[in-house]
């Protein structure tokens, strides 16, 4: 072990470089470890987009479809209903839309819907997950004020008909509109838009 | 700014000293470990197969969150690694690929305790938990093997555990009870999921630590044989032959790694089923308990003890014999500190006499393993003239030879390692 | 007891290796990087085995690696109308399947693996006219398989010529199909192409990162021996 001249330059630039390809190595080798948590393509195709008749769904009824294991409500609401929709602003916590994530852009009015009627909602509560009660009829057991819509037994959250949460519900925001479009006036597409696949 | 974090991380290292021994523990075992100078090529296989525990650790826990172990979804749940989970395929090359190499790197690394007698005082059990290491990491391969529910992992499991019911008395009863039921079940392979991928591993993990733990406490040997702490520096009592593990070996692994990893991943990219030794064709068919494949073999790390076993003949009837004859097979690896009777650990200062008998092992360590890959027949027969074989398999004759040979290794090295004629070991390591 | 040892030392002694003894198998003209190949074999498949045998591990949009788009896959590979994201299942019951054949129709997904390319290949172009069959159809390489001859509109019929003298036998064509013999080897090339794919359908694609592995692998190689050269420069 005898101390001669040692070239710690030369040292330290192998060290470098060889830490360097080390650790690049090891940062790749967790790419696809890491990647294999992700959905698989068996969860993706589960998860592709549903197709929905709404041709027979009656005015102010709804019906309920499955879309990657979740529930969306599709509500054809009728002229009351919509007409109600503009009257209780002032008991809404986000009346304007302003948390913007909760729907997509063309669902971005008054209405939050396609066309006036259809109102399609992920009916998962933004609070802690449940799935709301549809409660779409004013008054009833939910009280002579229930302009109707949607009330969450876990933990009282309530929202209208356009899926709007009321103020002093435990649901911090509005309830949220998937993405969706008309592939014709009958058939609904729910997971995907003219923007591609969610 | 450089002086800054240089002075927190001393901070903090002493704040850890002070509750954990952190600094000390790595002087001990690494900075401050002194490993004889002279490691050759045999000494990589160690550090390699620590790595590639590791490997199959990480993998295998990859693995176990998309597969079902379950005889119905099994097959299926395989299936699903390879082609629906993102780059599940990969995983499961390198967990497939890491059960041969391990074999591989094991065999390497004990053929190197055997040239250079690393299992002799005062080193036995370093060599005892090392084949403590191997009979787990067999159980590991064999559980292991019946997980992907194909046509070989269900005979070959019905194979290994219908030899235990040639044991006398309580062998049908023992067969029964490990399979826990009358055939190789959803049972069998529910409890095969658990020994392989809890039990075993916890019991190996123990075993890897007490192999180290002696291994740093008598330290290495060397391919000269010499114990380098007879020589230590007077005023520093670092031995004069040893250099610290870090930097030197390392570095020196590190580079054995980048080549270990350059064939491993070769296998795996463009031979993960390397001809059929690696993954077995008839395993890409689901498990079919009414129809066994044409030709049965173990995987071939376990190739050969099964010649052995194929080779004994039965004895009044009974397999029994050559189900013990298996056994100790495996298990004579565990007695070669107490056979060995030599003066000399080296194979460099040995006598002719243990390299002949060595390289006699070795030859039929191979060809039976060679022969318990292919059927009995492989060879054809003696013809019926022929004296004393006539008529009979000349695999199976051969194979009779090699066992015969592969046993005599262990049981004459008391005489002839004693017999040897040794040459002077020097006093300092050679280079 | 013991009996049942020596039964089982019976399985192993590999008296079954007999089954396909004497056959030789031809080489299967395949080459997995050939698209145009892979999606005519793609059709065969989808048109000829997949009414009977599934591949329930297979994804339609797989296809995709072949060349072909979700459109393309969804017109002319998909009948039944699926999912492009839906696996290759078949419509048939495995028990109705069981009750026609004797046995049930095995999954193809890995099939290639199981079999090896050759085997397929020299299989699909080995059936013969035998009468003594429940199918009419007896196999050269698998002797009184359940399978009929899906293919023999394209292949035709072939019978069985034994020669007594050197005691070989061949095959002969008696019937001519609806393509050549040149055309039907080229087929079944197609469809066993297509097989090898389906049984590891990343196989190619992971090749090429393969060989980036390698280099790179290469590259630490080269610094980590110099690296330790550099370093044992101290000892000795």
């Amino acid at each position: 072990m005898a101390n001669q001249e040692v070239d710690q330059s030369k040292r330290k630039f192998l060290i470098a470089a060889t830490s360097v390809a080390g650790g690049v190595a090891a940062a790749a080798v967790a790419v696809p470890f890491v990647t294999s948590m992700l959905p698989s393509e068996r969860a993706k195709a589960a998860g592709a987009p549903v197709e929905a008749d709404i041709s027979k769904i009656e005015s102010g009824s709804m019906i309920t479809v499955e879309w990657r294991g979740k529930p969306v409500w599709i509500v054809n609401r009728n002229q009351a209903m919509l007409d109600a929709l503009s009257k209780h602003d002032d008991k809404l916590s986000d009346p304007k839309l302003a948390v913007t994530s909760q729907q997509p852009d063309y669902c971005a009015n008054p209405a939050r819907s396609i066309k006036p009627n259809i109102m399609v909602l992920v009916g998962i509560c933004t609070h802690l997950g449940c799935s709301p009660s549809p409660k779409l009829q004013t008054g009833g057991d939910m009280g002579a004020e229930w302009v109707g819509g949607f009330f969450c037994p876990c933990h009282g959250s309530r929202f209208d008909l356009a899926g709007r949460v009321f103020n002093g519900s435990p649901a911090p925001i509005n309830l949220v509109v998937p993405p969706h479009k008309y592939i014709s006036d009958a058939i609904l597409l729910i997971g995907a838009d003219d923007k591609g696949v969610a | 700014m450089a002086n800054n974090t240089h002075q927190e991380s001393k901070n903090l290292v002493g704040w850890i000293d002070a509750r954990f021994p952190l600094s000390s523990t790595l002087k001990a075992h690494v900075t401050e470990y002194y490993a004889p100078k002279n490691f050759n090529f045999w000494y990589f296989f160690g550090a390699l197969a620590t790595l590639i525990l590791v490997i199959q650790i990480l993998t295998g826990i990859f693995l176990t969150m998309n597969y079902k172990p379950e005889a119905s979804l099994a097959f299926a749940s395989v299936e699903y690694i390879m082609r629906d989970v993102s780059w599940g395929r990969l995983i499961r090359y390198m967990h497939s690929t890491g059960a041969s190499m391990f074999f591989v790197v094991i065999y390497l690394h004990m053929f190197r305790g055997l040239m250079y007698g690393s299992y002799k005082t005062p080193r036995e059990l370093i060599w005892l938990f090392g084949v403590g290491i191997f009979l787990v990491l067999m159980g590991e391969a064999f559980f292991g093997y019946l997980l992907p529910w194909g046509q070989m992992s269900y005979w070959g499991a019905q194979v290994i555990i219908n030899l235990f019911t040639s044991i006398p008395f309580i062998g049908p009863d023992i067969s029964l009870w490990l399979r826990g039921d009358y055939t190789v079940s959803d049972a069998t392979l529910n409890r095969f999921f658990a020994f392989h991928v809890i039990a075993l591993p916890l019991v190996l993990l123990g075993l890897v630590v007490a192999h180290l733990i002696a291994l740093h406490e008598v330290g290495s040997n060397n391919p000269d044989g010499v114990e380098i702490k007879k020589n230590k520096d007077p005023k520093t009592h670092i031995p004069l032959d040893g250099i610290p593990f870090h930097p030197y070996y390392t570095i020196k692994d590190l580079m054995g790694v980048s080549v270990f990893l350059l064939v491993f991943s070769a296998i795996i990219f463009f031979a993960p089923e390397m001809g059929g030794y690696f993954l077995e064709a008839n395993n890409f068919i689901p498990a079919d308990p009414l129809k066994t494949p044409a030709h049965i073999a173990p995987v071939w790390y376990f190739t050969p003890y099964y010649s052995i076993l194929r080779a004994v003949p039965p004895i009044l009837n009974s397999q029994f014999p050559g189900v013990a004859a298996m056994g100790l097979s495996v298990v004579s690896f565990a007695f070669l500190p107490w056979l060995d009777r030599s003066p000399v650990k080296s194979i460099r200062y040995r006598g002719n006499l243990y390299k002949k008998w060595l390289a006699a092992f070795v030859v039929s360590f191979l060809i039976l393993g060679y022969l318990g890959t292919e059927p009995s027949n492989v060879w054809g027969q003696f013809s019926v003239n022929t004296p004393l074989f006539g008529g009979a398999d000349r695999a199976t004759v051969v194979a009779r030879i090699f066992s015969v040979v592969y046993f005599s290794f262990f049981a004459f090295m008391p005489w002839y390692t004693k017999r040897d004629k040794t040459k002077p070991v020097p006093e300092r390591v050679t280079g | 007891m013991k009996t049942k040892i020596l039964l089982l030392l019976a399985l192993l002694v590999p008296l079954m290796a007999v089954a396909n003894e004497g056959i030789k198998l031809d080489h299967a003209p395949i080459d997995p990087n050939n698209q145009a190949s892979l999606q005519r074999g793609a059709k065969t498949f989808v048109n000829y085995c997949l009414n009977c045998h599934s591949a329930a591990y297979m994804r339609y949009n797989r296809l995709q690696d072949i060349g072909l788009t979700d459109e393309q896959i969804k017109s002319n590979l998909m009948f039944a109308g699926e999912k492009v994201g839906d696996t290759m299942t078949v419509a048939m019951q495995k028990t109705e399947a069981k009750a026609w054949f004797g046995v049930t129709p095995p999954d193809l997904s890995v099939e290639a693996r199981a079999r090896g390319a050759d085997w397929i290949y020299s299989y699909l172009r080995s059936f013969y006219r035998d009468d003594t069959r429940p199918t009419g159809w007896n196999n050269l390489v698998y002797e009184k398989v359940a399978m009929p001859h899906v293919l023999w509109t394209l292949q035709g019929e072939q019978v069985l010529k034994v020669d007594e003298k050197t005691e070989t036998h061949r095959l002969v064509l008696n019937k001519p199909g609806i393509q050549t013999p040149a055309e039907y080897d080229q087929t079944i090339a197609d469809l066993v192409n297509y097989l090898v794919f389906m049984a590891e359908p990343y196989k190619e694609r992971d090749k090429h990162l393969g060989l980036l592995v390698l280099a790179f692998l290469g590259l630490l190689f080269v610094l980590s021996y110099y690296l330790k050269k550099e370093f044992w420069k101290d000892i000795h």
